[in-house]
């Protein structure tokens, strides 16, 4: 289907399903009951699990193929969201010019930032792409350009957002006052009441779904492409490609402007959601956040990343609720006296301390799983068919090979 | 004149840091291979030992007061420090002062533990692996640190006050010559000195002891040092110690500086990478240089007179420098051949 082996296709009805299907599976829980605080199936937060779905694929185009870990990504986030909202201010409320100028914008600092960084390797390029990245959120931060100019081009510390005295030239009454896609808005939300149950249709995220859909089908073909194999190469062993006179500059830097499209893609949705764009989306802990989404999920894999950005702000934002009343309701069948100790235990590992619960969940992938949770899941699959063990033997090669790092 | 000579001086404690931090992640990386990010995270360890130390010698013992009373007639609760009840209230009083270089003592034993947990717990199991897994599974490290520290410390920047006798400020101006003041604070002027005093000691160290010979040999050619017969392995375990101890102690004495809050390890980290890279992966020198040099670029793009033509220099321009040294300096400025270029 769409010139894609099975198992591709298979991987992408899967991510298909799993988008369409999100506000049933992210809300599995009755509304009143003790456990709908782990329902997710909110717009706002699919939304996110779908942009950061979209950065995670493209930074795992760089990183899973060629090995480069750039550890500034977030600066093409936050370029994308700059963009967008300046067409939002000069334009008017419609997406779709915000997302082409994202795009175009975060392509061109891609291909600026990728020429100077990728002329060193290892350990040198992630250090050159986290400098960038810093000079770029010092500057979007102090607004160093705009001071220049004249007019704020960032808004410095108070973040870029769209003002009613904003030209917006293509805007008309009969419009809304949000970003919306030709008269439909963002934010209109549908809910289906179900018994006990409710769901949250909303136009927003389904808009960001087809998006990553079309982005994760686009990355398959990147991936199964000559252009990926060709990456794949460079990743294995670069200097035996130069040294058989092929210059590999030229695919490394492609891949890198296309990663950062991506990312520059995330930045525009993420302000077609909330118009507005502040520079502690550029900062070095953002780009570290997606680096923990695409090992985590699993590096070099195709559905890894998806996984790894669904997973971590899942974590963020419902672990992150849990308090210690939550904790207490949660035992309270057990005596008092153990229901004190097991809250007391949790406790640092939920609500504000949620990190800590990241963090060791993160060793735990890097020391035991190095092919992160797709790699976890080929395992356990791998010990219920025991009786082809060879066919499990071949899997877990291929896994290897998708990422060196294993081994 | 003045404002440079101050913001030179700034320069200098903040490059003390940098430098520190530095070493003990170039130590690591000369000796052992590794590409350690929880490094800030060990900073931060050591001036949380500060904190700690400053609360442990404060605990008080609560007694009802004879003598004073609250305008009721009811008795007051006076806090004694057991310190002061042990040592007299004087010499307590001033063993609470002097807590900050009191904790170096806590500092050195506690940080040659965390050191040692660390290298035989967790790295040990990542030199065969990419520098890219070592960066990421010592990242992961950070964040755990860094929520332990949060969750015991609480997230709001603990004061830690450094000696009565060192508060106050030094006056240049005379010295130098000039009809103004310069007053500079005596604290910093002790950071400074005794950054250089951990970084002269951890030169000798390696330069004039024996166990600093085998570390040097084995940070050339790791294997026929080796196969001399000599159990390699462990004295790079004891240097991952006394790196993470050279850290510590930088962040001991940092306290009183800027108080110690949970991210100040994240915060560090970034810079002192740039600085190691800047440096050269693997000289020492290199590391120390680039960091005193980092420090005073950034102090003195703080300038108002700076800032005001380039408003936002000062956060810029470390990483302008790197951008440039890396781009036409490859090794830093004082690297060695071969080194991390793969």
């Amino acid at each position: 289907m769409l010139g894609l082996k099975k198992h591709d296709t298979q991987l992408l009805i899967i991510v298909i399903c799993l988008a369409l299907f999100a506000p049933f599976l992210l809300n599995p829980f009755p509304a009143g009951s003790a456990m709908a605080q782990f329902n997710a199936g909110y717009p706002d937060l699919m939304q996110r699990f779908a942009i950061f779905g979209i950065f995670a694929i493209g930074f795992n185009l760089l990183f899973g193929l060629t090995g480069y870990l750039s550890f500034g990504h977030a600066a093409f986030l936050g370029i994308g969201s700059y963009s967008a909202v300046w067409m939002f201010k000069l334009l008017g409320y419609n997406i779709i010019p915000g997302m082409i100028l994202s795009v175009i914008v975060s392509a061109f600092f891609a291909l600026l930032i990728g020429y100077i960084s990728l002329r060193r390797s290892g350990i040198y390029f992630s250090i050159l792409t986290l400098a960038f990245a810093q000079m770029l959120f010092a500057i979007a931060y102090s607004d160093l350009i705009g001071r220049f100019v004249g007019t704020p081009i960032t808004n410095g510390e108070t973040g870029l957002q769209v003002y009613t005295s904003d030209p917006q030239f293509f805007h008309s009454a009969a419009k809304p006052d949000i970003p919306h896609l030709f008269g439909q808005k963002m934010q209109s939300t549908y809910t289906l009441d179900v018994g006990a149950w409710s769901f949250d249709f909303n136009f927003g995220y389904y808009f960001c779904a087809l998006v990553l859909i079309c982005m994760f089908y686009l990355a398959i073909r990147i991936f199964r492409s000559p252009f990926g194999l060709m990456l794949r190469a460079v990743k294995s062993n670069q200097q035996r490609m130069n040294y058989t006179g092929l210059n590999t500059k030229p695919y490394t830097l492609a891949v890198f402007v296309i990663s950062g499209m991506y990312a520059g893609l995330a930045g525009g949705l993420m302000a077609s959601m909330d118009p507005l764009s502040g520079a502690e989306r550029m900062q070095w802990t953002a780009s570290g956040e997606v680096v923990l989404m695409t090992i985590l999920g699993g590096a070099g894999t195709l559905i890894g990343p998806v996984l790894g950005a669904g997973f971590i702000k899942y974590f963020e934002n419902i672990f992150a609720k849990i308090n210690d009343n939550v904790l207490h309701s949660w035992f309270s069948f057990l005596p008092d006296g153990i229901e004190d100790f097991m809250v007391t235990i949790v406790h640092p590992f939920v609500g504000k301390g949620w990190h800590l619960t990241l963090g060791l969940l993160f060793m735990m992938v890097v020391i035991f799983l190095p092919g992160g949770l797709v790699q976890g899941a080929e395992k356990i699959g791998a010990t219920f068919r025991r009786k082809d063990a060879k066919s499990a033997d071949a899997e877990a090669k291929a896994a290897k090979q998708r990422n060196p790092a294993a081994e | 004149m003045d404002a440079i000579i101050l913001q030179f001086l700034n320069g200098l404690d903040k490059g003390s840091a940098y430098a520190l931090i530095a070493l003990g992640l170039t130590l690591i990386f000369g000796t052992l291979g590794v590409v350690n990010f929880a490094h800030g995270a060990i900073f931060m360890i050591g001036a949380f030992c500060s904190v700690t130390l400053q609360r442990i010698l404060t605990l008080s013992s609560e007694t009802l007061s004879e003598t004073e009373k609250d305008f009721l007639g009811n008795p007051l609760k006076i806090k004694t420090p057991y310190v002061e009840s042990w040592f007299g209230p004087e010499v307590g009083a001033s063993i609470i002062d002097w807590a900050v270089p009191l904790a170096i003592l806590l500092a050195i034993p506690v940080m040659l533990f965390v050191g040692f947990v660390m290298e035989r717990g967790l790295i040990k199991h990542f030199y065969k692996r990419p520098h890219a897994d070592q960066i990421l599974v010592t990242f992961g490290l950070a964040i755990v640190l860094q929520e332990v520290i949060k969750y015991f410390y609480g997230a709001n920047p603990i004061p830690t006050p450094a000696p009565s006798a060192f508060v106050g400020s030094f006056d240049f101006g005379p010295l130098l010559g000039l009809d103004s003041s310069l007053a500079y604070p005596y604290w910093r002027l002790v950071y400074f000195g005794f950054s250089v005093l951990i970084i002269g000691a951890v030169f000798a160290f390696l330069q004039f002891t024996t166990f600093g010979m085998v570390v040097r040999a084995g940070m050339a050619d790791r294997e026929t040092v080796g196969l001399l017969g000599i159990d390699i392995d462990r004295r790079f375990t004891i240097m991952f110690g006394i790196a993470a101890a050279v850290a510590g102690l930088a962040g001991v004495m940092y306290a009183p500086i800027n108080s110690p809050n949970y991210h100040m390890g994240m915060d560090f980290l970034v810079l002192s990478f740039v600085v190691v890279v800047v440096g050269g992966m693997g000289s020492l020198p290199g590391a120390v240089l680039a960091g005193f040099m980092l420090g005073i670029l950034e102090s003195l793009a703080s300038m108002n007179e700076i800032k005001n033509i380039l408003p936002g220099i000062d956060q810029i321009i470390i990483y302008v420098v790197a951008i440039i040294i890396l781009l036409t300096r490859p090794r830093g400025l004082m690297g060695r051949k071969g080194v991390m270029e793969e």
